[in-house]
């Protein structure tokens, strides 16, 4: 055991704090400036402390934003739902379509499997710019463009590789002989995919499926071509706030706040998952 | 009944060859041991007759039936691993239970079955605990207990005491004969170590390069080892491998050693002039007083005790080790000069360049050491 000393910890201490500081203090800028209205916000010297109000949230909800020039009315609740609903149902078809291919490409090495991994993962080396030109043309021919289905299908280009890439990993990792044991114990190879390996691999697939969902959820570029207003995410819909008569800087944040809570959530609640030890004494190691 | 034919299996990765044109017949009820260095081929073997390797060429009739393209689950075997492949997000009941499971049993007989095999192998205290919460000696017989719950007709057994500490080994090789013969199993057992090989196995089959190159009673293997390979790695201590070139003597040969002859009657005299290598296990040696015929004058260099023996280094004029052997308790030599004599008809000879023995040894080498 090393010893530390009273002044390597009050070292170790003041650099702890200054990392959060840096990290933390935009997250709370943002939170606190959620709170206040424009005027607050833009006045020089910026203050701490001021009277907090609730219009940034009142306006977003009710989908009124007052501005000097008028009412206007934005869409951002329904951009929240447009973001889960994206984000859910892409991660959910790329964890069915990627965690059995992941299974297939970790387990059974066919004639060209690298290769079909590498192309699946090449997606991810473009820049989303260079397919959405072609992208949108097909899209217009086949009816695909502004529709739900059409957003879903393109944002698997950001969620299938992740997946299939982060959870071959885990599947890799599980010895091939605790398959082998339940195969010859007298269960199927889909049994076995179903209690041995998706078991093992749970936590390799909760942190691949959060990832992809932070993906998807934080995604612009593929949204702001190939959807119009009802369809679009939040991460689009928040460009609404850059108004004729200026930048609403406190419905931003408060749009901030409220865009950043689901994904912090089922990050806080993944956690557990994400730090599970994976191979649980399974072999002698 | 339940045999176990391999016909001309062959398996390769890329392109090496790992089994090479390999047939083996294991009968019903017989323990067959594999015994050979890592590498050989063992391994791969067990598993290609579990089912979950194919080999490239070749058949694997179990009970009398092809089963080569028979998928894992419904070849009917048990199979303990070497690093025991528990379930680890399973208790060890759910462990043993899971070839009870994949036959649709009851509850009651899942919960009888686990529960007597489980008392059998001394775990039944530890039945709630998940693998990672069971000593060594406790995954090891958490996996024969799922390897023996189904009563497989053929049982494979890869290296199960590879990863215990020696005492549990001791203990697990006196139970395993009863505990199989109780099984009326037909067992493939792998293992490197030769005293688990003699202890457990009717037969050994020695592997080495994917080939079988002796296969035999644990007795055959001791008393006439195909080779120096298989002469060397059976015994303890090791077999004495000395250079000799045989010369005639009436209708046998003689060797010398030490410039002393040494007759060995039951060889035929056409080996003389040859190349070739003895083979003397040191308990076949023995400290003689000097005057007495056919006595080799060596020097004492260390004495050890190993087990119930005791083994003496020994150095022979032309500073040639060799070791000798006598039971515990025996008078030995003082140190400095003795004298040893070797019982020719025990001794076998082997061709330098192949290694291969090139007659029969004696009739008269007993199994001494051989149940060690």
């Amino acid at each position: 055991m090393e010893t530390t000393s009273a002044l390597e910890k009050v070292l170790r201490g003041v650099a702890l704090t200054l990392v959060v500081l840096f990290f933390m203090f935009p997250i709370v800028w943002i939170f606190l400036m959620s709170f206040q209205t424009n005027e607050t916000i833009l006045s020089i010297p910026p203050s701490v402390i001021f009277t907090p109000t609730l219009e940034n949230y009142q306006a977003l909800i009710t989908g009124k934003l007052q501005t000097a020039s008028g009412t206007l009315d934005i869409a951002f609740m329904k951009n929240l739902l447009n973001s889960v609903f994206l984000s859910v149902s892409s991660v959910a078809i790329a964890l069915v379509l990627g965690v059995p291919a992941a299974y297939a490409f970790a387990r059974h090495k066919f004639r060209g499997s690298e290769d079909i991994a590498f192309t699946l993962l090449s997606f991810r080396f473009a820049p989303p710019l260079l397919v959405l030109l072609p992208l949108t043309q097909y899209f217009q021919w086949m009816g695909l463009s502004n529709t739900y289905i059409g957003l879903i299908w393109v944002y698997q280009l950001i969620c299938l590789p992740l997946i299939l890439w982060i959870v071959r990993g885990y599947f890799e990792d599980i010895s091939a002989d605790v398959e082998y044991a339940y195969r010859i114990a007298g269960h199927s190879w889909f049994a076995t995919f179903r209690k041995i390996a998706l078991p093992l691999a749970g936590p390799g697939i909760a942190a691949a499926g959060l990832l992809a969902f932070i993906f998807a959820w934080n995604n612009f570029v593929f949204a702001l071509v190939l959807a119009s207003a009802d369809k679009q995410p939040v991460t689009v819909g928040a460009l609404a706030f850059v108004t004729a008569s200026g930048i609403q800087y406190g419905q931003i944040a408060a749009a901030i706040v409220l865009s950043i809570t689901p994904t912090l959530a089922l990050a806080l609640y993944a956690q557990r998952y994400l730090v599970e030890g994976l191979s649980l004494g399974a072999v002698k190691g | 009944m339940t045999t176990l034919q391999l016909q001309n299996i062959v398996k390769r990765y890329k392109s090496q060859v790992v089994l090479d044109n390999l047939s083996l017949d294991v009968a019903d009820g017989e323990t067959l041991v594999l015994f050979g260095p890592s590498g050989a081929g063992k391994t791969v073997l067990l598993r290609l007759v579990a089912g979950v390797i194919e080999p490239d060429e070749g058949r694997v009739i179990i009970g009398g039936e092809d089963m080569t393209d028979v998928d894992a689950e419904h070849r009917g075997i048990g199979m303990a691993f070497q690093n025991f492949a528990l379930f680890p997000h399973m208790s060890a009941f759910d462990n043993i239970a899971s070839p009870l499971t994949a036959t649709r049993s009851s509850k009651e007989a899942i919960v009888a079955g686990v529960g007597k095999v489980a008392k059998l192998l001394k775990i039944d205290h530890v039945l709630s605990h998940h693998p990672k919460a069971l000593s060594n000696g406790q995954k090891q017989r958490t996996a024969l207990a799922r390897a023996l719950v189904g009563s497989p007709p053929v049982l494979l057994l890869d290296d199960p005491l590879r990863n215990v500490d020696a005492k549990l080994r001791f203990e697990m090789r006196l139970e395993l004969p009863r505990l199989l013969a109780a099984q009326g199993a037909t067992v493939v057992y792998v293992t490197q170590d030769y005293k688990e090989a003699m202890a457990l196995g009717d037969r050994i089959a020695v592997m080495a390069k994917g080939r079988i190159r002796q296969i035999g009673t644990p007795e055959d293997i001791y008393n006439a080892p195909a080779d120096i390979e298989i002469a060397r790695l059976f015994g303890d201590p090791t077999i004495n491998l000395l250079d000799v070139t045989p010369k005639a003597a009436g209708a046998g040969i003689d060797v010398e050693l030490s410039g002393v002859k040494v007759a060995l009657p039951h060889l035929p005299a056409s080996l003389a002039g040859r190349s070739l290598v003895i083979g003397i296990r040191p308990e076949t040696l023995h400290f003689v007083e000097a005057g007495t015929p056919g006595a080799i004058p060596v020097e004492v260099e260390a004495e050890t005790p190993l087990n119930e023996k005791t083994v003496t280094l020994v150095r022979v004029s032309g500073g040639r080790e060799v070791l000798v052997s006598r039971p515990a308790g025996t008078p030995g030599p003082v140190a400095g000069t003795a004298h040893i004599a070797v019982d020719g008809a025990t001794t076998f000879l082997f061709d330098k360049e192949t290694g291969q023995r090139v007659a029969a040894a004696g009739q008269s080498a007993k199994t001494q050491g051989a149940a060690a």
